[in-house]
This record gives structure tokens, C-alpha cells and sequence, in this order.
């Protein structure tokens, strides 16, 4: 006879861990580690569930299993050497994080960026964004079962890929961003097979729709299924398609326009119900836009330097600064304090997937397995950021 | 070749003039040794067209290295590398279970064969009940999925497990009830009565509803997906194979196929007419029948989100097995009235 042990977790927890899941543990419940090596908590989360049968009582997130110290290697670095770091953060939108710290190093140091460095940043963010809900979805339709829909985002997420090669050379982590301006100029043709992909992925777009949208068993699987009210949202300071999602349009790229967005004409999506069909939507929705900024981009991108007169050696006068970019995942932030010297006094990361993270608890608490991964697969949770 | 001919027809006369005692079981292990060896083939056959076919769809090539041209050689080439894996059996698992599980799951796909008629001649016995043998056999196979979750002392094994007992129990009943407007029609559970019951018009004109009902339970039967949810990866690692590896996995995988291999061909058989067909000689149409199922389920499992749990058992319960009902009424009606 097996003795299946149902009630512990096993995996050297912390002691403030298992004294919490194991809480009043009542005799019909089980406690299960979703993670961190299972198949869809896409990386390394772990998240202790406490389960009657199928339903979900509770649920323990426990992040840290990717923690590299990157905040504090920042501190040992110059600042342009801090930029390869950043693309290791939110691994699947490498670009957006770039310009986040870029943004924020020159806000300290009062500098402008070229106008066409500016419209090849918001070009580059906005692929990028593209590229990033391709993986979310291709992700969330394996969390479904639908793996046919991850091979077709990958296959688009390729173009963008090669996009990204011919004008960075590097297909995940790019260092393309520079402390004023960008790496390099777009290369020849880049323009045109951007206009390509735009026509083809607009396409595209629609297949998704009629493998998804219309899709009974798709319906039933995510409407309905983990509202998050905007309230809540609000509360624990959600951030992009999980935010809007849940019906509150905050988007910094309206809020607090930076580079070129304020002279773009572009929709920020909102959901009505917050639940997991909303998210899908949103990010959906999202892509329509992020390609129509793109357009935008190719037809006013002016000519000019890529980048800014800057100093040999980048010493940002003593201070501290805060600069915020609406990333794929949401408002992304990055707090920098300057003492004057080469290397950041300290810097901190404000990822939107960390204040996502925290949402799982609330949202998934009342629903079944199933329904706890397509829930934690919309929040759209990338670890290398959440654990830096 | 006249030397071979009178050697094979010495043989046979040699066979013949057994006593029946020793005849009678060489017949039958000839017989499951040639139903196994079918099994085998066409198993290998399926997986990799299930690479393929799933391949095409997703805008990829499938396998295209071993063997050329298609890479026909990479499902010997993937046995080869299962049978030489370590055989490992996990600290706590509870041996005897663990161990026979694999078989358990297997036995009743080859169990159904039994009762297939392949084509006017081929069959391995005409059973005067064979629809409810092939319903008998089929629902066995779950014991061994719960033996393989409850032994694998895993507890995502024991979810896929649990799993896998309220799906294939809730979808056995539709599953039945389906194909009783076709006995019905048939006036016969032999399913040499219901091909010879077919031979002007196919049941799957006759009895539509019959046909889809069938088609989604024995599709929930075999764990496919939208129904695959006794090993949903995404949700439950891999559910109630999750400690299982090497040759062992191997006897689960091969269970799968020989059970969707042989729905396939009771669909066939029951709603497409079976072997018989214009021109081609029986067992060409058996097949190509059987394949139009096999490719269909597929087609089905390569395209579908997951359905959850609880969405299933409704399905099951509140539409699958009302329309059935449903179902035989209204052939009962017409039948009497005709």
C-alpha cells in the first residue's frame, strides 16, 4: 500500500512557510507544490496549493528560485554596463526593460535623445510588446491544452525575431539601447520588412481570433474565471493588460507620455469583468494598437543621429530619480540613486509582474486546477523579473 | 515456387490433422499473436503520423531526420531508445501496482481486437454480444490508469488518477447508450450483424446523433484532447504517468494508440459499414475506414483547448446522456412505425 503523504509539501521549506500552509490544515484538504518545475508556471514559481479535491482552498506563492542579486550588481557597475543586465530581467521583452534604465539614466542627467533615436526606441518597444503577447498567448494556449496556437505565435514572434537581429544582431537580448540615443542606426530594408510584417501579422491576428475568440470550450474555460474588480487591482498596484483588464485605462503611455507617445495616435484597450477573458482581450487588443504605433513610427521616423553628444565617462550629477515605461507587463520602474560616481548608489526595480504575483492568492482562491493555471498563465508572470 | 507452394500446403495438412485438443490452442495464439503483430504495426504507423499530421498543422515538417525520406524510421528509432532507458521504480511507490499498471492499461486495447471483423472472413470470433464485450473491455482500462496514479505514491498521479475514474466511468454510459439505436436498427450485437445491417445504407446516415455521441464520449474515453485531462500537461504534469519512464511509459503509450487504433475501428465498423465497400477488397476499406477516424481525432486534439473538469462531467451527464436517450426513443418510434 502506498502512503501517498498529502499533507506536507516537501522541498526544504522556509519554516515561515510551512507553519503557513500547514495552518489549520482541515482533514479533507491536501496540500500540492505547483512548481517550480511544473509545466505551466512558465519558469520558476512555486506555488503551494491547498486543495479540497479539485477546488482550490489556498494558494502560497513562493518566488525567489531565480534570484541573482541584480539590484546589487547594479551598485558594482558602471552605468552603461548595467544595460546587457536589464535585458535579463524581463527576458521576454528585453527591449522595454533597456529603455526603462536608459530612460531613467538620463532624466538624471537632464539628456535628449535624438528625435530619431526617440522614434526608433518607441518602433523597437512597440515590436517588442508584439513579440511578448505572442509568447503570452502562445503560452496561455498551451496552458489550455491548445498547443497548435503556441507554434503559430511562435512562427510570428520568429519575423519579429529577425527584425530584431538584422538591427541589434542578437535575438533575445539585445543591448540596443544606449545612454542617449540607440546602438546603432536601422539598418537598410529594416523598414520595409517591418512594413511586411505589419500587412502579414494583421493577418495573422485574425486566424488567432477564429482559434480562440469564437471558441465555445475557449469561452468557458476563461469567462468568468478569476475576476479581479478594479478596486482590488488598484490596491495591490497591478499593472498593464492585468490592470486595464479589470477596467481601469491606466496606461503610462497616456499617463506619463515619454519619448514620442504623446504624438501617436493609439487606443488604450480596457476590459469590462476583470476575469481572465478580459485579459486575453486586452492584450489582444493590445497587439492592434502596438502594430498601428509601429506604422506610425515607420511613416514620421525623421532623419538625424541616433545618438546624443555624451560624455566619455557617464558620472549623473548626485541625486535620485524615478522613471517609469509601460513594458508588455505593465508600468515598469526604475529608481535610481546617484552619488555622483560612475557606478549607481543604489537601484531599485519595479517590476509589474512582482505586483501581479501577488494577486494569485485572491483570484484563484474558490476555483479548480485548471482554472488556477490559466488565471496565473493571464497575469502574464515572467520570473527573472519578479525574483531580479 | 511450386516446392514452397507443396511445402506450405504440406504444413497445412500437417496442422489439420492435429487432434483438436493441441489444434485449438495454436489456432488461438496464432491468432493473438497476429492481432498483436497488427496492433504493433499500425501503432507504429500512428505515432508517426500523429508527428506528422501535427507537424502539418502547426506549420512544421514533424520528424524528418531518421529514416528518409519523412523520417518514417523515428518511432523505432524512439522505441530503441525507451527499451534501453533504466528501468526506474521510485522510492515508495507501491511495487506491485506500479508494476502491472502499464499491462493492465494495454490488455483491454488488445482484449477488443477480439471481436473486430476485419474483413468477410477475418475475424478472430463472431461473438453474438460483441458490442458489449468492446464496452466491457474498453472500461477496464481505467483500472489500471488508478492503479498507476494510486501506486505512483505521487499526488498529481493521484488527481490525473481520480480524474480518469469519474471521466471514463461518466463517459462509458454515453458511449454505450449511443450505440444502442444501431443495435436497434441492426436487430444484432455481433458486429458481423452490423456490418451485414449496413450493407444499403450506412448507420452513421441513420443514426446521426448516435454518431456524435459516440464520437465525443469515445474520444473522452481516450483521454484525448478537449478530454484529455487524466494527463493534461499543463495542468497535472503529465497526471497519472508522471513517475513512470522507459519501458513502462512506453506500455502506457502504446495502450493509447492501440486504444484509439481500435475506437477507430469500432467507429468504423459500426457507422461506416466496415470492410465492405465497392471494388477494393474488404480489408483495404477496414483500413482506410479506420484511418479516416484516426485522422479525424486527431485533427480534433491538434486544434481544441481543454475542457475542465467539472465542464466535462456536465457534458457528460446533462447533454450526452439525455440525447442518447433521446436517441433511442426516437428510433424505438420510428422502428415501429416503419
Amino acid at each position: 500500500m502506498a502512503e501517498i503523504d498529502l499533507r506536507t509539501v516537501t522541498g526544504g521549506d522556509r519554516p515561515e512557510l510551512r507553519d503557513v500552509v500547514q495552518k489549520d490544515l482541515h482533514e479533507d484538504e491536501i496540500l500540492v507544490n505547483m512548481g517550480p518545475q511544473h509545466p505551466s508556471t512558465h519558469g520558476v514559481l512555486r506555488v503551494v496549493l491547498r486543495l479540497s479535491g479539485e477546488t482550490i482552498v489556498d494558494a502560497y506563492p513562493d518566488i525567489g528560485y531565480l534570484h541573482r542579486g541584480v539590484e546589487k550588481i547594479a551598485e558594482g557597475w558602471t552605468y552603461p554596463q548595467f544595460i546587457p543586465m536589464t535585458d535579463r530581467l524581463d527576458y521576454v521583452a528585453a527591449i522595454s526593460n533597456e529603455l526603462t534604465y536608459v530612460l531613467g539614466v538620463e532624466k538624471l542627467m537632464g539628456l535628449e535623445v535624438p528625435p530619431r533615436a526617440a522614434y526608433i526606441r518607441v518602433l523597437m518597444a512597440e515590436l517588442q510588446r508584439v513579440a511578448s503577447h505572442l509568447v503570452w498567448l502562445g503560452a496561455f494556449g498551451g496552458d489550455m491544452g491548445a498547443l497548435t496556437v503556441f507554434l503559430y505565435c511562435f512562427r510570428e514572434r520568429e519575423k519579429i525575431l529577425d527584425l530584431f537581429e538584422m538591427a541589434t544582431g542578437a535575438r533575445l537580448t539585445y543591448s540596443y539601447m544606449r545612454i542617449g540615443g540607440v546602438r546603432n542606426d536601422l539598418p537598410p530594408g529594416f523598414v520595409e520588412k517591418t512594413r511586411d510584417f505589419i500587412k502579414l501579422m494583421r493577418e495573422r491576428l485574425k486566424e488567432y481570433d477564429a482559434l480562440f475568440t469564437g471558441n465555445r470550450i475557449f469561452e468557458a474555460r476563461t469567462k468568468g474565471i478569476g475576476p479581479l474588480s478594479a478596486e482590488w487591482a488598484i490596491a495591490l498596484s497591478a499593472a498593464g493588460p492585468t490592470l486595464r483588464g479589470s477596467g481601469v485605462a491606466y496606461d503610462v503611455r497616456r499617463a506619463e507620455p515619454y519619448l514620442v507617445y504623446d504624438k501617436l495616435d493609439f487606443e488604450v484597450p480596457v476590459g469590462k469583468n476583470g476575469d481572465t477573458y478580459d485579459r486575453y482581450i486586452c492584450r489582444i487588443k493590445e497587439m492592434h494598437e502596438s502594430l498601428k504605433i509601429i506604422e506610425q513610427c515607420l511613416d514620421a521616423l525623421p532623419d538625424g543621429e541616433v545618438m546624443a553628444k555624451v560624455p566619455k565617462v557617464i558620472k549623473p550629477p548626485e541625486g535620485e530619480i524615478y522613471a517609469m515605461t509601460e513594458a508588455p507587463r505593465g508600468a515598469t520602474g526604475v529608481y535610481i540613486v546617484s552619488n555622483g560616481t560612475g557606478n549607481p548608489y543604489r537601484l531599485h526595480w519595479r517590476a509589474p509582474t512582482f505586483a501581479n504575483l501577488q494577486l494569485i492568492p485572491d483570484t484563484v482562491r474558490g476555483f479548480k486546477i485548471a482554472d488556477a493555471v490559466m488565471i496565473m498563465g493571464s497575469f502574464d508572470v515572467v520570473l527573472g523579473e519578479v525574483d531580479r | 515456387m511450386a516446392a514452397l507452394a507443396d511445402t506450405w500446403q504440406a504444413l497445412l495438412d500437417w496442422y489439420f490433422a492435429l487432434p483438436t485438443a493441441i489444434l485449438v490452442p495454436i489456432a488461438g495464439l496464432l491468432k493473438v499473436l497476429a492481432v498483436f503483430g497488427w496492433i504493433v504495426i499500425n501503432v507504429l504507423i500512428l505515432i508517426w503520423l500523429e508527428r506528422k499530421f501535427s507537424g502539418r498543422l502547426q506549420s512544421r515538417l514533424g520528424p524528418m531526420r531518421v529514416g528518409r525520406p519523412h523520417g518514417w524510421a523515428q518511432t523505432l528509432a524512439d522505441t530503441i531508445k525507451l527499451l534501453v532507458k533504466e528501468d526506474i521504480i521510485p522510492r515508495g511507490v507501491d511495487r506491485w501496482l506500479y508494476v502491472i499498471a502499464p499491462a493492465v492499461v494495454f490488455t483491454p486495447a488488445l482484449l477488443v481486437w477480439a471481436v473486430v471483423p476485419f474483413t468477410k472472413n477475418w475475424i478472430v470470433s463472431d461473438l453474438n454480444v460483441a458490442l458489449i464485450y468492446v464496452a466491457a473491455a474498453g472500461s477496464l482500462a481505467v483500472l489500471g490508469i488508478f492503479m498507476s496514479g494510486w501506486g505512483s505514491n505521487n499526488k498529481w498521479s493521484l488527481l490525473g488518477a481520480m480524474r480518469a475514474a469519474a471521466q471514463i466511468i461518466s463517459y462509458e454510459v454515453p458511449s454505450v447508450l449511443s450505440l444502442m439505436g444501431v443495435v436497434m436498427i441492426a436487430g444484432s450485437l455481433s458486429l458481423q450483424g452490423i456490418v451485414a445491417a449496413q450493407h444499403r445504407v450506412w448507420f452513421i446516415f441513420l443514426q446521426p446523433l448516435g454518431f456524435i455521441i459516440y464520437l465525443i464520449s469515445t474520444m473522452a474515453e481516450l483521454n484525448r484532447t478537449p478530454f484529455d485531462l487524466t494527463e493534461a500537461e499543463s495542468e497535472l504534469v503529465a497526471g497519472f504517468n508522471t513517475e513512470y519512464s522507459g519501458l513502462r511509459w512506453a506500455f502506457f503509450f502504446l495502450g493509447e494508440y492501440a486504444n484509439l487504433l481500435a475506437a477507430s475501428a469500432i467507429a468504423a465498423t459500426v457507422f461506416l459499414g466496415g470492410w465492405s465497400g465497392p471494388f477494393l477488397p474488404g480489408i483495404v476499406w477496414f483500413v482506410l475506414k479506420t484511418y479516416f477516424f484516426v485522422i479525424l481525432i486527431m485533427w480534433i486534439k491538434w486544434t481544441m483547448p481543454r475542457i475542465r473538469i467539472d465542464q466535462m462531467m456536465e457534458v457528460g451527464w446533462k447533454f450526452l446522456i439525455p440525447a442518447a436517450l433521446v436517441n433511442i426513443a426516437i428510433t424505438g418510434l420510428v422502428l415501429l412505425v416503419v
